[in-house]
């Protein structure tokens, strides 16, 4: 319950400070729909030369594109403002005051930003996925509406831990706030294509250095019938690895944690 | 053209060539330690610039070899050579300036660079070089691995292409810094640039050659990409070195590269004049 008022009262905050910047908030919907117009003519001067991409359809990559957008908007709104933060607190020592606060630190570390404008990533992306699912003509049963809900958690808990394992490696290392664009980056440019096109070692490192892949690729898999049970067991088992083990990394971490003032 | 501007902001002609050279000489050396000092931040920047073709390699080299190793008029080896060159000139024409203009605004930087008895313009040529030379480590090795790994074919590249794509890399590097230096100074207008560096980007994503190679775009597209400068900051350079275009092409190429800049020198001067006198910085 506790846990509950600490994420209202940051979630609150976080809508006050998008009604105070409604210009920035209109700047931003004008830049999603740039990149959300550069994504789907890309796609179209590729389908120029030829009917499938690997497989992939044109509709299915737009599916694909839905699902990125939307992906952006959910880490974007708590989890990396959160961490980006955190990083910064520890350089600049202000992290002290989050562990003497009577709650989890981790917990308290992890919803400190609420960004209310990625709400506009959400609302975009769901609207290109539903457009693209009606255009496939794609019948999704709810076993199907349910996996892939389930595979769009998994993917966005998969991110957390990873962008937490990030931010724990700052107990240690001050100046990694830069990581953060790496990983920006790949979720940019590589998360626009399923990650079946790259070769084998680009592969490897977007599910598992960067996992850009389990987020994005696996629930558009799921939506556009391309998952097999394989992928589905080891895209969530992933997941739960990464959970458990960036829970442990962080508690061992704040063992190590000395301030930055200290 | 110094009317408008107060005596103690900076024109492009206060120095004489001999003091120029001596700041150059200075700030390079400076430029360098600094560049050398963030590596880290220099290293970021590097993944970006190369994961980006890298993408578009690996999308278009699929599709070739899904048609049977050619589509649109280029073979798989075509393509990845395409990209990979395009990765290199993309680093040595590449400018952010758009995106630091209104941060420079905001936090009040821009005032002690217009206080200097010397245009800023040079600091952030000097700051762009460098950073752009510190970079070819990363990016030369990145290109030859890539050019093996996917089977680059250079095969149409001669000997005069190779003469040729210099000076239309010089030329392209010029306009382009040019062209995006007088754009960034939008933000002495505006206080949020965003919305027109994101449609910028845009623009010069599919009509520099950046997405696809100009061939492939619509006709419409490419009369568009001809037009404007886009083609001649990137594409151009790429297409003499492989070979696409033909030796009166190049002669006309060169041509509207100079013509571009000289139209974009004329526009930046009277800019210029017009931004510095309507500066000011937060709390000053």
């Amino acid at each position: 319950m506790h846990a509950l008022t600490v994420i209202c009262t940051y979630v609150r905050l976080g809508m006050l400070n998008v009604l105070q910047y409604r210009g920035d908030f209109i700047f931003q919907i004008v830049g999603i729909l740039i990149g959300l117009v550069t994504s789907l003519l890309t796609i179209g001067i590729v389908f120029n030369q030829t009917d499938s991409l690997n497989g992939w359809t044109t509709d299915d990559l737009i599916a694909l594109v839905g699902i990125q957008i939307l992906m952006r908007g959910v880490i974007s709104m708590v989890i990396r403002p959160s961490m980006q933060q955190l990083m910064e607190g520890v350089r600049l020592g202000t992290f002290d005051f989050t562990l003497t606060k009577p709650a989890d630190a981790q917990l308290l570390a992890s919803v400190s930003q609420f960004n209310a404008a990625a709400v506009a990533d959400i609302v975009i992306g769901l609207g290109v996925l539903v457009v693209s699912l009606a255009r496939l003509g794609a019948t999704v049963g709810f076993a199907d509406a349910i996996l892939f809900v389930v595979l769009l958690f998994a993917g966005t808990v998969m991110v957390y831990s990873f962008l937490l394992m990030l931010s724990t490696c700052s107990f240690w290392f001050v100046k990694l706030s830069n990581i953060l664009v790496i990983f920006g980056t790949m979720f940019e440019n590589a998360g626009r294509w399923p990650i079946t096109i790259y070769p084998g070692w680009f592969r490897v490192t977007l599910t598992f250095l960067i996992p850009v892949a389990v987020a994005i690729t696996v629930p558009a898999q799921s939506l556009t019938g391309r998952l097999d049970w394989q992928t589905t067991m080891l895209a969530l088992g992933l997941t739960a690895l990464f959970a458990v083990g960036s829970r442990w990394f962080w508690k061992f971490g704040l063992t190590h944690y000395t301030g930055a003032s200290a | 053209m110094a009317t408008s501007a107060p005596e103690n902001r900076s024109t492009f002609d206060d120095l004489s060539p001999r003091s120029l050279l001596g700041y150059y000489a200075a700030k390079f050396r400076a430029e360098f330690a600094l560049q050398l000092a963030y590596r880290g931040a220099m290293l970021i920047w590097l993944f970006g610039l190369i994961i980006q073709p890298l993408v578009s390699l690996v999308v278009w080299t699929t599709v070739a070899d899904s048609n049977g190793g050619e589509a649109g008029g280029f073979t798989t080896g075509e393509y990845a050579a395409y990209f990979v060159v395009l990765m290199v000139v993309n680093h040595l024409t590449f400018v952010w300036h758009m995106w630091e203009f209104g941060w420079r605004i905001q936090t009040g930087f821009f005032s002690p660079m217009l206080m200097r008895p010397i245009h800023p313009v040079h600091n952030d040529v000097v700051e762009n070089l460098s950073f752009k030379a510190m970079g070819l480590i990363g990016i030369v090795p990145a290109a030859i691995i890539l050019a093996v790994v996917f089977n680059a074919d250079f095969g149409e590249t001669s000997f005069g292409n190779a003469a040729a794509f210099v000076p239309a890399l010089l030329l392209a590097m010029a306009l382009r810094f040019i062209l995006e230096w007088t754009l960034a100074l939008a933000a002495f207008w505006m206080t949020k640039v965003s919305a027109m560096n994101d449609f910028y980007t845009f623009l010069s994503f599919f009509l520099s050659g950046m997405i696809a190679p100009l061939a492939l775009l619509p006709e419409p597209a490419r009369i568009v990409a001809n037009i404007l400068p886009f083609r001649w900051t990137v594409s151009f350079p790429v297409e003499v070195l492989l070979g696409q275009v033909g030796s009166g092409t190049i002669i006309v190429g060169f041509g509207v590269q100079l013509l571009w800049i000289a139209m974009a020198v004329l526009i930046l001067r009277r800019l210029w004049a017009v931004a510095a006198s309507r500066y000011s910085a937060v709390g000053a």
